[in-house]
């Protein structure tokens, strides 16, 4: 890959093309992404796929509207094409023509150490081989294992006519294993992924076994899994995958596209108290390897550490480029897109529960009868109306402040405001877990955590009375 | 189109000794409008080309397969892709089972999938379709506070499927889409709802239904309260019960069966659901938006009765899911896009219909849960467990009719359990977008948990 994608200069004559019918905001985004990933099912190493996608995206804005277009022609002649396409949605052009004249390009190198491409594919395949072998070792009941091993480097450059021009250089390895143990009372599932925005480097023997024993575990310890509770009580969430808690409870709804249309419930809150004082919440882009880690957004704008609610008050919202613009302030590096085909807008990076003082221990021997969650997979909000759910992968009844019986899988539901006045323990463990957000039918790589944290009740979806 | 389908039969001639190869090219055009406030606040209009490319060698353990991606068909991408497979066939275990489709004799049937109303429709008007349509929310009822959004989308797009095994397939279709986010206001706060139309041109969209729907969901919604936790009757409105009828069919997967990932593994010829369920996958009904002549490995799309009156017949399959359970492709192969690897799916789900309407069920039922909307599928749903538990939103049935609505509550159950408890298949089908149409359903033993 070339260090700019795209000459400078053709850079310039794109945007020029693009402002040319008289535009408020234009910007090229290019981009070269490689990716492979390979799967072992059933002890074989099925298909190994390799993926290559280059292209740009461009858009144009007058007054509200904002065209797009994107191209996979990376020629000068393609992307004016691009830009024509994009720029003809002027019904009427208003401003002038204006010159972008582009900053020097701010770039950022991957700090991966052990990048994808310099892995043989042979050492892939014993990094699976000895994840399937770790978790059949675990017990005789595990009857599937499938292991997923995917990275992707991802180098773009993007400039607009204000005159940023910056560029990303991004590698993310994934490994996850997934089991089925089969028991009496039918099949259980157990899970456990391993992901960086690092290379290779994150996939020492050590966290493959962890990882491996880790997902059999858990199906293994559900096969004697009782249906959960229904109804109201108190859930204590282990550190690290709870923190899905408040990306669906409240990062959602701190997005200023749902803010700026009044599709949140928390609009117009800014300064309030909107959660317990226990609750400190930040989205941070710049935690080096996390899963929603990256140097600048995809709108050229730097990774930054925005606290969200800071002792229970709100303090800000996540924006892009267009909607800060709009409201006369900075993005905040929350401007991020699929790929070049789409278009870029607010989404979190990694947003965290700050750690509190209490030991995890304490919080469940506290906990005379309630739920402890020690792992999420998952969930989904209504940003309008702040109902939320998140789903318990690994889940047991707490009875006399002691964990017990294994339940069997079930969602959670609550209301965002009220529930993030719910909070009423939080412990020093803090740690991270890495996810898969979609919102619009994109679908970005984010990361979640907190430390051992518990509600004093939420609704739990079971099927026991 | 056969333009593409050359284009695809001439990159086969790049085969090496000793391989086989397959090659999937797709050619598409995209509109995308996005209304808002009176304005049009993204408009994007684009084209994009992909290819994915297989390649199969031989060993003395069964054959091996790699594939690769490119999105572009420009010849520099092209070749990356066909070395990338290349190489990576050389990394996958040998596999008795691994094989390329190869014609089966089946006919595809003729399916009239693409209209030209997408490509000579003009811009401006996909762009007043989604004003349109914004503005008749806003208008449409004073307890309509917002339009979250008001979305126009169109494609028209051409695929080709080519293999050295004698596969030559290509398809040509469109389809045109609105829909929009209602949100309405009263003094206990807000509620939304959601509607869309889909058909294959702009022309077969019709604004009044989504933006019909968008409101009575939202309105309907107001005043919602968290009901008492029950067991009971839940009743699915034909957009939630397409929901639960896919999850159903992935579970139906001949690939899930052999690999010991479906709880349908081993019960073949027993009752599995109500005698009231008949499940059908079939792509080769036009009346299914996801009717197509051929399955994602170019094999004619053929009808599949996969659950006769409670009692479970067949699996469905693509060539090598197929060949480890010692039968042939169903014609049901399914892949992530264009770069995603085959496996077996099912495409066009569809019921027989029942005799009552909606409205009947509900007189039927007496007492239950009206579900309206699902939220946490992806993380309450397990289809290898059988375990469900989503969120839902709707109204109580009470006496018959339909009373106050309820939020922020789950149903639970498992999904063995409520293919059994199917009380009632209404005969309102709905043909959505997505694998799966769907009319109402009635489905007991369910607990809804609330206060």
């Amino acid at each position: 890959m070339s260090d700019t994608l795209v000459a400078r200069d053709v850079v310039q004559r794109v945007l020029t093309e693009s402002m040319g019918r008289g535009a408020d905001f234009a910007e090229v985004f290019v981009e070269d992404r490689a990716s492979s990933s390979a799967t072992l099912d059933q002890r074989r190493i099925q298909e190994l796929n390799s993926s290559r996608s280059r292209g740009a995206g461009i858009r144009v804005v007058i007054g509200e509207t904002t065209g797009f277009a994107h191209t996979a022609d990376l020629t000068e002649e393609g992307l004016l094409s691009a830009a024509r396409a994009a720029a003809a949605v002027a019904r009427e052009g208003r401003g002038g023509v204006r010159h972008a004249a582009l900053e020097p390009l701010r770039d950022h190198r991957s700090r991966a150490e052990v990048t994808p491409g310099s892995v043989a594919k042979s050492k892939k395949i014993e990094l699976m081989t000895r994840a399937d072998e770790m978790a059949r070792a675990s017990g005789d009941a595990i009857t599937q294992v499938q292991v997923a091993l995917a990275d992707s480097t991802r180098r773009f450059v993007v400039a607009n006519s204000e005159g940023v021009y910056a560029g990303d250089d991004q590698v993310r390895t994934r490994f996850a294993v997934s089991c089925v143990a089969n028991g009496d009372g039918g099949m259980q599932t157990g899970y456990r992924p391993l992901a960086a925005t690092r290379g290779f480097e994150i996939l020492s023997p050590d966290a493959i076994d962890e990882a491996a024993r880790g997902a059999a575990q858990q199906a293994l310890t559900k096969l004697s899994a009782r249906p959960a509770p229904s109804g109201d009580l108190p859930v204590v969430l282990a550190g690290g995958s709870g923190g899905i808690l408040f990306h669906e409870a409240c990062g959602h709804g701190l997005e200023a596209d749902a803010v700026l249309k009044q599709a949140s419930v928390y609009a117009g809150k800014v300064g309030q108290r909107v959660a317990s004082p226990l609750v400190t919440l930040v989205d941070d882009g710049t935690m080096f390897g996390e899963w929603g880690y990256f140097a600048v957004d995809d709108e050229g704008h730097r990774a930054a550490r925005n606290v969200l609610i800071e002792n229970g008050v709100l303090t800000d919202y996540m924006w892009d480029y267009l909607r800060a613009r709009r409201e006369g302030r900075v993005s905040s590096g929350n401007g991020r897109r699929q790929s070049y085909a789409h278009l870029p807008m607010v989404r979190m990076t990694n947003t965290y529960l700050m750690a509190g003082d209490e030991s995890a221990e304490e919080i469940v021997a506290q906990t005379p009868r309630g739920v402890y969650v020690a792992q999420l997979g998952g969930g989904q909000v209504n940003t309008a109306t702040g109902d939320f759910v998140f789903g318990a992968t690994a889940a047991f009844l707490i009875e006399n402040g002691r964990i017990t019986t294994p339940l069997r899988d079930c969602n959670l539901i609550g209301n965002g405001p009220e529930i993030l006045n719910r909070v009423d323990a939080v412990a020093t463990d803090f740690s991270t877990t890495p996810g898969t957000c979609g919102k619009d039918g994109q679908q970005v790589a984010v990361g979640c955590g907190q430390a051992t944290m518990r509600l004093s009740g939420i609704t739990i979806g079971g099927t026991a009375a | 189109m056969s333009d593409l389908l050359d284009t695809a039969q001439r990159l086969l001639e790049r085969v090496g000794a000793s391989e086989e190869m397959e090659v999937f090219v797709s050619r598409g055009v995209e509109t995308e409008v996005q209304a808002y406030d009176g304005e049009i606040e993204n408009l994007s209009n684009s084209a994009s080309a992909e290819i994915g490319v297989r390649i199969l060698v031989d060993g003395p353990q069964g054959a091996r397969v790699g594939s690769a991606y490119a999105g572009s068909l420009d010849e520099a991408a092209i070749a990356e892709a066909i070395a990338s497979a290349r190489d990576n066939a050389h990394f996958a275990t040998e596999d008795e089972f691994v094989a390329f489709a190869r014609p089966d004799g089946v006919d595809p049937v003729a399916l009239s999938l693409s209209d030209p109303g997408v490509s000579t429709t003009p811009m401006e008007r996909k762009v007043a379709l989604a004003l349109e349509l914004e503005a008749m929310v806003r208008r449409g009822d004073p307890r309509i506070r917002q339009v979250d959004a008001a979305n126009y989308s169109d494609y028209v797009s051409h695929a080709a499927i080519v293999s050295t095994t004698g596969i030559s397939s290509s398809l040509e279709r469109s389809g045109a889409f609105v829909s929009v986010e209602a949100i309405a206001a009263d003094e206990h706060g807000d509620q939304t709802g959601w509607g869309l139309s889909v058909g294959r041109s702009p022309e077969q969209l019709s604004l009044e239904l989504a933006a019909g729907d968008a409101i009575r969901r939202a309105t309907r919604m107001l005043g919602a309260v968290k009901p008492a936790s029950f067991k009971g009757v839940a009743v699915f409105d034909p957009r939630t019960a397409a929901t639960l009828w896919s999850i159903m069919g992935s579970a139906l997967s001949g690939d899930a069966v052999v690999r010991g990932r479906s709880f349908f593994a081993g019960r073949l010829g027993e009752m599995v659901a109500s005698p009231q369920v008949t499940l059908i996958d079939d792509p080769t009904d036009a009346r299914h938006f996801a009717a197509s002549p051929f399955d994602a490995e170019g094999l004619a799309s053929r009808r599949n009765e996969l659950i006769t009156q409670g009692r479970l017949r067949q699996f469905v399959y693509d060539t090598v899911s197929g060949r480890r359970a010692g039968v042939a492709s169903t014609g049901s192969a399914v892949r992530a896009g264009v770069s995603g690897s085959p496996s077996a799916g099912c495409r066009a789900l569809q019921l027989v219909p029942g005799d009552q309407d909606q409205d009947a069920i509900f007189r039927l039922v007496g007492d239950g849960v009206f579900v309206e909307s699902l939220t946490g599928v992806h993380s309450g749903v397990n289809p290898i467990s059988g375990d469900f538990s989503v969120g839902i939103t709707g109204l109580m049935i009470r006496d018959g009719v339909l009373a106050e609505p309820v939020r922020e509550v789950t149903i639970a159950s498992t999904l063995q359990r409520m293919l059994l408890d199917v009380l009632m298949v209404g005969n309102d089908v709905q043909w959505l977008p997505g694998t799966a149409a769907a009319q109402t359903l009635a489905i007991d033993g369910v607990a809804l948990s609330g206060r």
